[in-house]
């Protein structure tokens, strides 16, 4: 439990950097550490996928930022923040975190005990008993989302597919060419 | 953009394979250890992305051309909503059925060749992650390169 702490300290602390620093090459590192402190933690949650997957993404995020930054020619953030939208930031998260301390100690069970595991019959029992025999997979995580949640998984790739589209239609040569010629 | 130091070429040279084969590995294990179509296709395509920074970019679009990888993610898609379909009209019985291990029952389980389904979906989801982020990589620094040298001008 300890180490849960230690690390979402050290997540939220590098959050605030990254917000804060004038330097974007600066503020993207940070973000990666935020990545790295998450997986960090997924790991000791005994969950290996979501670890493998969060690092793997981070690192090919972090190369695709630091690209995006390096190109610039202005790698720093200049002027002061609006002292309005300080105001109001700082209220919601001080509404947030009431609302929290007050409400949420009795409802929420404790970090790493989920509630699923507490009542007999419910799905993550079910996947976890039948898993193997309806499915075959030993991997009990891609039985789940290859087999009984694979609308998920298709809606996630569509997304991916569709993104990918998207940025190959807008960022090709013939686009530039049309948008420099007058419209008619 | 002529790619990095001689040390980093003949290093990256010898690293891409590994990347590349733990990624084939991590795919094709999905169903068996922790990983997947989606962690194993991002590893696939940082072991490109390392060739693209180590080499630059005309290296790897000689490797891996820009209309090639649109078709490959545009096969890993189609390949995924075919197995989808299959399940349901090979059985009649539902979208994304386990058609190959209700119904055939080939393949022990804790086996390489078992869990029906699973495995060809991890692979249609490896091929279309993979080449759909080494897509991104080399759209965005093609599109970076064009501004800059338009800005010069």
């Amino acid at each position: 439990m300890a180490i849960f702490c230690t690390l979402l300290v050290f997540i939220i602390i590098a959050a605030f950097i990254a917000v804060e620093t004038k330097k974007l090459l600066s503020a993207v590192i940070c973000i990666g550490a935020i990545g790295f402190g998450a997986s960090i933690m997924f790991l000791f949650l005994w969950a290996p996928d979501i670890a493998i997957t969060q690092i793997v993404v981070e690192v090919l995020g972090l190369i695709i930022l630091i690209r995006a930054t390096i190109s610039r020619d202005r790698t720093f953030i200049a002027g002061d923040r609006e002292f309005f939208g300080m105001i109001v930031s700082l209220v919601i998260i001080l509404v947030i975190a009431v609302a929290g301390v007050s409400v949420f100690p009795e409802t929420l069970p404790d970090f790493g005990t989920p509630v699923f595991t507490e009542t007999s019959n419910s799905a993550s029992q079910t996947y976890i008993e039948e898993g193997l025999e309806k499915t075959g997979a030993a991997n009990l995580v891609a039985s789940v989302i290859l087999d009984f949640r694979a609308y998920d998984t298709l809606g996630e790739a569509t997304v991916l597919f569709t993104t990918i589209i998207g940025a190959t239609v807008i960022l090709r040569k013939k686009t530039k060419k049309l948008l420099e010629e007058p419209d008619l | 953009m002529k790619g990095m130091t001689i040390i980093v070429k003949n290093i990256s040279s010898f690293v891409k394979v590994l990347i590349f084969l733990f990624g084939i590995y991590i795919i094709l294990f999905g169903h068996l250890t922790p990983g997947g179509g989606f962690a194993g296709g991002v590893i696939v395509a940082s072991s490109y992305v390392l060739l693209m920074l180590a080499y630059g970019r005309e290296f790897a679009e000689e490797n891996l051309s820009l209309p090639t990888t649109s078709r490959l993610d545009c096969v890993g898609a189609l390949l995924f909503a075919a197995i989808a379909l299959f399940g349901l009209f090979y059985g009649a019985t539902g979208f994304f059925w386990n058609f190959i291990h209700q119904k055939e029952l080939w393949g022990q389980p804790l086996k390489l060749l078992s869990a029906g389904t699973i495995p060809l979906s991890n692979i249609s989801i490896g091929i279309k992650v993979g080449s759909s982020l080494f897509l991104v990589i080399l759209i965005l620094s093609s599109f970076r390169l064009e501004t800059s040298a338009s800005e010069k001008e």
